[in-house]
Parts: C-alpha cells; sequence; structure tokens
C-alpha cells in the first residue's frame, strides 16, 4: 500500500474501531473486511463512521457512496476520490 | 405535514401511545405533551407501595415525541413515503421523578438527519418546568409502504 493510501487505512482503522461490537477487535480490521457481514456494525453505527469519516478527512459523503461501502476498500476507495474531488 | 397527521401516523395506541398532542414541529425539532394518568395499569406494579413512572417509560415518551414524531415529519418532506423508525440507542438521565397524574412536556432537538438516521437530543420537563430527564436518543427510518 502507498504511503498516502497507508495513512487513510490507519485513520479509517481508528475511526471503524470505536463501533465495533465487544466480540470483534481493531486487529480484526482488514482491507477486504465487510462493515456489517463480518465486523457485525449495525446499519445505525455505520452512519456515525460515515459522519466521522466526513469530520476526518474533510469531505461530503452522499447516499450512493453509503450504499457502495461494503468493505473497508471500498470506504478506502471512496474516501480517496472524495479527497482528490475537493482538494482544501 | 400538519401535527394532526402526525399523530394519526403513529403507529402506537393505548397503552403503549406515550403522546396526547404536538405543541409545535418543524424540521430543527419537536415539542409535545403527554400526561401520565394516574389510572394507568403500570403504576400498580412500580412500585408496589408507591407508583412512580418508570424511567423507561419516560424514554419512551421521548423517544415516541423527539424521534417519531420528528421523524414522520421529516421523513414526509424529504422523501414523502412513510417510515417505521426502529430505536436504535438511548442515553438518559433522570433527575426527578413523575408522579401519577403529572403532564410532561418533552422538547426534542435535531442533532442530524442523515443516512436515514436520526439523532436528537431530548429533554422532558414537568408542569414546575423542572428538568425530568434529558439525554440523546436516536433511531433509524426505514421506508414502509409509498404515500397514496
Amino acid at each position: 500500500m502507498e504511503k498516502e493510501n497507508l495513512e487513510l487505512y490507519q485513520k479509517l482503522r481508528e475511526i471503524v474501531g470505536q463501533y465495533l461490537p465487544e466480540d470483534i477487535s481493531v486487529n480484526d480490521i482488514k482491507v477486504n473486511s465487510n462493515f456489517t457481514q463480518e465486523l457485525n456494525i449495525n446499519s445505525a453505527n455505520l452512519v456515525d463512521i460515515v459522519l466521522d469519516v466526513e469530520d476526518a478527512f474533510d469531505i461530503m459523503l452522499e447516499n450512493e457512496d453509503m450504499d457502495g461501502m461494503q468493505t473497508v476498500e471500498d470506504a478506502l476507495t471512496i474516501i480517496a476520490q472524495k479527497i482528490d474531488q475537493n482538494p482544501s | 405535514m400538519d401535527k394532526a397527521q402526525i399523530l394519526q401516523r403513529l403507529p402506537y395506541t393505548s397503552p403503549f401511545l406515550f403522546v396526547d398532542r404536538l405543541v409545535h414541529i418543524n424540521a430543527n425539532g419537536v415539542v409535545g405533551k403527554y400526561t401520565f394518568r394516574d389510572d394507568l395499569p403500570f403504576y400498580k406494579g412500580h412500585f408496589k407501595d408507591f407508583p412512580l413512572t418508570p424511567g423507561a417509560l419516560l424514554t419512551e415518551c421521548c423517544a415516541q415525541i423527539g424521534v417519531v414524531c420528528l421523524g414522520i415529519y421529516l421523513f414526509s418532506e424529504e422523501i414523502a413515503s412513510k417510515a417505521a423508525i426502529a430505536l436504535t440507542k438511548t442515553e438518559m438521565e433522570f433527575l426527578l421523578p413523575v408522579l401519577p397524574g403529572e403532564t410532561v412536556t418533552v422538547a426534542s432537538e435535531k442533532v442530524y438527519f442523515r443516512f436515514q438516521k436520526l439523532k436528537c437530543k431530548v429533554k422532558m420537563t414537568n408542569a414546575l418546568d423542572q428538568v425530568v430527564c434529558k439525554g440523546e436518543i436516536s433511531g433509524m427510518l426505514i421506508p414502509s409502504e409509498r404515500e397514496k
């Protein structure tokens, strides 16, 4: 993974880590982890993750972005795209 | 959507309807009232010798007025479809007891409504305007049937 992407990944892991159920640890978060199926994150907490991501990366996410965020990798792709769109 | 239409759409009925009327509602919040009549059945058991309104029902009242009524309003404004609302999180602090017969006012302020999730700051006050309980309640809105 490139350095920039690695930073993004670390930051995302920190955010996701706050919403994991008790039986899942931060170490279980992998690039290909599915948020709801594998990390057992419910839809309400997924919204909180998305809102935290918006704040952390200074981006704005839409409903279709949310729908496309099945895995950690999907999220990384979408976040990277959004960051590229509005360089601040 | 007006206040009467919102009340009509509430998915509750006696003995689990905890909204009597809405004082006002807009996209940012709602204020509503409910009277815990002294003949409500749970007072017989909570508690054995001195009837007191259970905190769980104060929370329910806050959720029905503050999140469900507001959710129905917001949902009808945005997508014109009916919504079911699933409670996802409550974080409440209880400060004063509510006795049988008391009328309470619930004021709810929208924290955010995004991606179908509605999070609100709620506050319940008694007739003396003292804060009875306050906290944050969230729910997910699930679209059901389309508006006819």
